[in-house]
């Protein structure tokens, strides 16, 4: 069973990856350039800590990471002035490659990080951690480095959930039960052996990142694994489990509206396989309903899965990194 | 040697380790302590004096831990100690938030920041280019706090074949302490349990809290002279569960402080009369537990480690508040080893789940922890 064997090479606990000495010696030897980027919109609460941790842990002390950045959407608030205090390069997601625009949304700073970082690898960890530690990394980054046929690390976790109360120790990961892992069990069923597809954080080579489209909203990490798997098969993705992650729990609203993006994304990624024949134009507009003084009143959002093309075939990019457009 | 250019170029080593000190922050806030239930943070403290190199590093069955930055053979030794306990329980959430100007978390400022300065004193020592000329023995007690009563430090004092020649304690705030002497301290819990059988049906009965609060009212009558400064403190009160019950139980914590060991004794002696006194006459339990007890002493203002510390605050431009310390400085004097604690932030809503510490602060406090090192190394501290 290919998932099974899979699953007992491709899946590893951050805690065999504790000595960091060897890891760095490692890297060091096959010349790799590690960045790391913070994608934010409005998180002075949890970035100055991830910066301060990150920095300590995985600079100055153990030299893994060569570049620390955050890549905002426009914050309202202190993000950006808090991360520089703490030393990060901070950049305002449309002035990079500003002739290509600028969309709203998270996939979209990640499409940017991508010309705008130099690393050989590039580490995306969300900057809503209330837990951070070098682990965080460290995990995702080292299957890259021991197994040069790795491409794409994804975290998983025992994920509780931030409360007033304190700390609820199970649940999270809601959409990816109810939606992603069944989608996945339909239609491709090899990747249900990600524990948890759609977490924020994974480490990518170049190769890869430059080769992928970026939805900018909820469906970039779904089309991400879709993209990966079709070109280059399960073993091309590791996974990590890296304990608990304390976050902001959503509510099933706002998970109402991810879940609509990434089925958008889902279906984009399917059709274009020939995998369904959807015979209709998908509608834009989730709807949902609250009840206001006693009527029941309708609410529409506009969710549109805009999508990046990959890096590669953006000229400006191709002349940074002296990269060409390849056949496939 | 700490002339306010040397001093300078100490706060800008601190500023050149703000990450590894602002990281230790980090992880040691996030590390759970409370007081008997170190052991996480110790394993994190001696884990930082692994990476670091020291020497002698171990901990103990009450969870302190301690590494040694070894001076010349036969070298003299300085302690810097810091308590890691804190006041509140494993359950808590313990999550700091980062900001650019202040940090906030429970626990940060008694006594994360100073377990954390513990933690980079091998880092900051580096950056700043000091190689130790005596032996610098890093510290980090259990069992400080409430009814911990010094506990870490005074079966480390007892144990330890490594001997202390002077000592600086490190605490998180307020930034411009400098405590060298110690106040007499005793403090007790007294509560009063109404028996099972005791019968609140009747009319005009009182309840647990009647009879603790004619407790209180007849300590508060103790005379408290004003020359030595004695007082008591009432730190918390409990008891009852609503409006209408008649409470079962109550209970209060008090702190008695003097700068006389004699009067802080007699006045110890008073409180239990008066909970015998209380007892017998109600019939009611009334129970005085004893969970701290710590002597009058410490050093003259003149003493050459008091005046190289006001020397290295003035330097720095921290004007010293000269008052007696309950902390680590209590067990310290009374093995007659001459020692000063010391502040290193301004702190806010301390031990309450707001607390917080300015950022900005932390440099010149931590520099100044370097610049006494320094000049205790330079200087000696022969009285």
């Amino acid at each position: 069973m290919k998932i099974d064997d899979w699953l007992k090479t491709n899946t590893f606990h951050h805690s065999t990856f504790w000595d960091l000495q060897q890891l760095v010696a490692e890297k060091e030897k096959q010349g790799l350039k590690i960045s790391l980027c913070i994608p934010t919109l409005n998180e002075e609460k949890t970035i100055g800590k991830e910066i301060v941790i990150f920095r300590s842990e995985l600079m100055t002390r153990y030299p893994l990471v060569d570049e620390l950045a955050v890549i905002d959407s426009g914050s309202k608030d202190r993000t950006l002035e808090v991360a520089s205090t703490f030393g990060a390069d901070t950049y305002y997601s449309g002035d990079i490659l500003p002739e290509e625009g600028f969309k709203r949304g998270k996939g979209e700073n990640l499409w940017k990080a991508i010309h705008q970082l130099e690393g050989d690898i590039i580490v995306y960890v969300d900057a809503d951690i209330t837990n951070i530690h070098p682990r965080f990394v460290t995990g995702l980054v080292a299957p890259l480095i021991y197994q040069p046929e790795t491409k794409y690390v994804k975290a998983f976790y025992d994920r509780p959930l931030a409360f007033s109360q304190g700390i609820r120790p199970s649940g999270g990961g809601r959409v990816t039960e109810i939606l992603t892992r069944p989608l996945f069990s339909l239609f491709f069923p090899e990747l249900t052996a990600l524990m948890q597809p759609l977490s924020g954080e994974y480490a990518v080579r170049r190769e890869v990142l430059e080769e992928i489209a970026f939805p900018v909203g909820y469906g970039v990490e779904i089309s991400h694994l879709i993209d990966v798997y079709t070109r280059w098969g399960l073993y091309a993705f590791a996974q990590t489990d890296l304990d608990k992650r304390v976050h902001r729990n959503q509510a099933t609203r706002d998970l109402g509206k991810m879940a609509f993006g990434i089925l958008q994304a889902f279906l984009n990624r399917a059709q274009q396989l020939d995998m369904v024949d959807v015979k209709v134009e998908l509608a834009k507009i989730l709807r949902q309903f609250q009840v206001n003084e006693g009527l029941i009143e309708q609410q529409e959002f506009n969710i549109v899965e805009e999508e990046r093309p990959p890096m590669i075939t953006i000229p400006a990019y191709r002349e940074k990194f002296g990269r060409e457009l390849s056949s496939q | 040697m700490s002339e306010p250019g040397n001093l300078e170029s100490l706060m800008d080593a601190v500023k050149r380790s703000q990450d590894i000190l602002l990281a230790n922050l980090v992880m040691m806030s996030e590390t759970p302590a409370p007081t008997f239930e170190e052991e996480q943070r110790v394993r994190f403290l001696l884990d930082r004096f692994r990476e670091a190199g020291l020497d002698h590093i171990s901990d103990d069955e009450m969870n302190n831990g301690v590494g040694l930055i070894p001076g010349p053979e036969g070298s003299p030794t300085l302690a810097i100690v810091a308590h890691l306990d804190t006041h509140f329980a494993k359950k808590e959430a313990h999550a700091l938030s980062l900001g650019s100007d202040r940090v906030r978390g429970i626990g940060i400022a008694d006594n994360s920041l100073g377990a954390a300065v513990l933690a980079s004193i091998p880092q900051l020592l580096e950056e700043a280019g000091i190689e130790p000329k005596m032996n610098l023995l890093l510290l980090g007690v259990s069992r400080s706090l409430g009814k911990g009563n010094l506990g870490g430090l005074r079966f480390w004092l007892e144990n330890s074949r490594h001997k202390i020649d002077q000592a600086i304690c490190i605490e998180g705030a307020p930034l411009g302490r400098l405590n060298f002497t110690s106040l007499a301290m005793m403090r007790g819990e007294i509560r009063v349990e109404m028996p099972d059988e005791y019968d609140f049906s009747r009319f005009g009965v009182h309840g647990a809290i009647y009879y603790l609060n004619d407790v209180i009212n007849r300590i508060l009558e103790i005379p408290r002279p004003s020359r030595p400064r004695t007082s008591v403190v009432f730190g918390s009160i409990e008891g009852g569960n609503s409006f209408n019950e008649l409470a079962r139980s109550a209970a209060l914590r008090f702190e008695v402080r003097s700068e006389s060991d004699d009067i802080a004794d007699g006045i110890l002696d008073r409180i239990r009369e008066i909970t015998e006194e209380v007892k017998a006459r109600s019939g009611v339990p009334v129970q005085l537990e004893e969970v701290a007890h710590r002597g009058h002493g410490g050093l003259e203002y003149g003493h050459p480690l008091v005046q190289q510390c006001r020397d290295v605050m003035r330097g720095l431009g921290i004007e010293p508040q000269i008052g007696p310390s309950m902390s680590e400085l209590a067990a310290l004097i009374s093995e007659k080893i001459p020692a000063v604690t010391l502040g290193i932030s301004h702190g806010h809503q301390i031990n309450t789940l707001e607390e917080t510490v300015e950022l900005a602060p932390i440099f010149r406090g931590v520099a100044q922890i370097l610049g006494v090192i320094q000049r205790i190394e330079a200087k000696g501290t022969e009285a």
